[in-house]
């Protein structure tokens, strides 16, 4: 079992230095590809690391919506850089002075928050499903709340898209709003 | 994906699988490619008869020979070709099939008894988006490029109803652990009660295996799509990185939708294969009769048919298990 206890503490530390480096690596390269990449690389490594933290449902989670999250990066990349130099070799940093100083004063902030802050002895034993836990922590009482507040939000979103999209339903059905198959620029799959 | 799912761990009394050594994963890839060469010879003999050309035997045997021609065939190189990610694509599609199957107990056995298999499958399979898109971007050809966008749009267009296909099974179980989702099926499968549930996940796994209706990303249109700069070995990998996704969405399917390992006579390992098997062959079959799905057009059919389709099955399955608890 100490054997173990050993790989498994080497294994999270190698996945946190994967990360890093990684998430370095997306300052370095020259392109937009591996650049994003790169970032889903890091991300998967966090999440894996989750994963040794027993907090499975968050872990997977992570590296699922990472993926994901990337995956669609790479077409708003391609669709909307101004003249697509994101098919072309290109520098991935700018501002980049100011960057690196920020960069560097945050790890700082940061770091000495970790050192100076006097960290409280564990307390009991972890539950037995600590997601479960989490959940409670987190939400608890806020749970109704989130519950309401969530179809606010996707109500918003889709309000916004609405107002936000140029043309309306009268550029779609015509004046009288009684054009039918409807003048789309792009036809969809249902025939509406 | 549900949260309220997130707090169940097995409630059945007793571990419904056992979790073997991890050496036994070697048997989970050999598992897989031998159920990636059943699909591959199928479609042979399949294809063989869709153009009343050769014996089934001879039709059989045409992926492997297809498999020497290509491993015997000089690699293509192309001018700038981002080579990392091009491979990394290819070779990935292989190891996302084999991590999926994983999670699928065969009997009563499982290499990984993750308490969110269900999660776990599904992380694999938006996998396949990044890997995809990269064989189609690694190859700096613009035909592969298109290839490649074409696989995320149809991506947009299936994820979302398969995610929810994927609770709906998990709801009744109440349950992501996939031994448990398949031991909860006592006496009526899931694929009965929930049948649109079941329809779209097959649905995902032809789109992610990139398969069928999900074809036009490796289109003859656009000069084979993401593939269209493979040759030799690395066309050869991802071939067969599409047949074991193809496998690996069938096992997954069994103690999903299927019962698992339920059935008569025949031990639940055997169950477990001769249900992943006619699921295999229903895809392949299915390859030749659905008309190609242009993934513009899917776009729509997705968010305006199958996911609120999969949605008002969630809510169903989701009222029945509440009135039955």
């Amino acid at each position: 079992m100490e054997v173990l206890t050993v790989l498994v503490d080497i294994a999270f530390v190698a996945l946190g230095v994967v990360a890093v480096l990684s998430g370095g690596a997306v300052f370095v390269v020259d392109s937009m590809a591996r650049a994003t990449y790169a970032l889903a690389v890091s991300f998967v490594a966090v999440g894996v690391q989750v994963l040794f933290l027993q907090q499975s449902y968050v872990g997977v989670v992570v590296i699922l919506m990472m993926v994901m999250e990337m995956a669609v990066m790479a077409v708003y990349m391609v669709m909307f850089m101004g003249m697509n130099p994101a098919l072309m070799p290109m520098s991935m940093v700018h501002s980049n002075r100011t960057a690196v100083a920020t960069a560097v004063l945050t790890f700082l902030l940061l770091a000495a928050g970790i050192l100076v802050v006097d960290w409280p002895a564990r307390r009991g034993s972890p539950p037995r499903d600590v997601t479960e836990a989490l959940g409670e922590a987190l939400m608890g009482p806020q749970m109704l709340v989130m519950a309401v507040i969530s179809p606010v939000m996707v109500a918003t979103i889709v309000a916004g898209v609405v107002l936000a999209a140029p043309r309306t339903r009268y550029d779609r059905f015509g004046d009288d709003l009684r054009q039918r198959p409807p003048d789309d620029p792009q036809p969809g799959g249902v025939g509406r | 994906m549900g949260e309220p799912l997130l707090t169940s761990l097995p409630a059945a009394a007793g571990p419904a699988v056992v979790t073997v050594a991890p050496a036994w994963a070697v048997a989970v890839v050999a598992v897989l490619g031998a159920l990636a060469l059943a699909a591959a010879a199928l479609d042979g003999v399949l294809s063989a008869r869709s153009a009343s050309a050769g014996g089934a035997v001879g039709a059989a045997g045409r992926p492997l020979g297809e498999a020497s021609r290509l491993l015997r065939q000089r690699r293509r190189t192309t001018v700038q070709a981002d080579t990392l990610l091009w491979r990394t694509g290819g070779a990935g599609l292989l190891v996302a099939a084999a991590l999926m199957l994983a999670v699928v107990p065969l009997g009563r056995w499982t290499v990984a008894d993750l308490a969110v298999g269900v999660v776990w499958f599904n992380a694999m399979d938006v996998m396949v988006w990044a890997l995809v898109w990269l064989v189609g971007w690694g190859a700096n050809s613009a035909h592969a490029l298109v290839g490649g966008y074409r696989f995320l749009a149809h991506g947009l267009g299936y994820e979302l109803p398969l995610m929810f296909a994927l609770v709906a099974p998990a709801i009744a179980a109440g349950s992501l652990n996939v031994g448990a989702v398949a031991a909860a099926q006592d006496g009526l499968w899931f694929a009965a009660w929930m049948p649109v549930a079941f329809l779209v996940y097959l649905l995902g796994v032809a789109g992610f295996s990139v398969w069928g209706p999900f074809a036009p990303a490796l289109g003859t249109d656009v000069a084979g799509g993401v593939r269209a700069e493979l040759s030799g070995v690395d066309r050869l990998v991802l071939e067969t990185g599409r047949y074991a996704l193809l496998a690996a969405g069938a096992a997954f399917a069994v103690p999903m939708f299927l019962g698992g390992g339920a059935g008569p006579l025949l031990p639940d390992w055997a169950w477990t294969l001769v249900k992943t098997l006619a699921v295999l062959a229903l895809l392949v079959w299915a390859r030749r009769r659905l008309p190609a799905l242009r993934p513009d057009l899917f776009m729509e059919i997705g968010w305006l048919v199958l996911l609120p389709a999969a949605l008002v099955q969630d809510l169903l399955v989701a009222v029945v298990t509440v009135w039955r608890s």
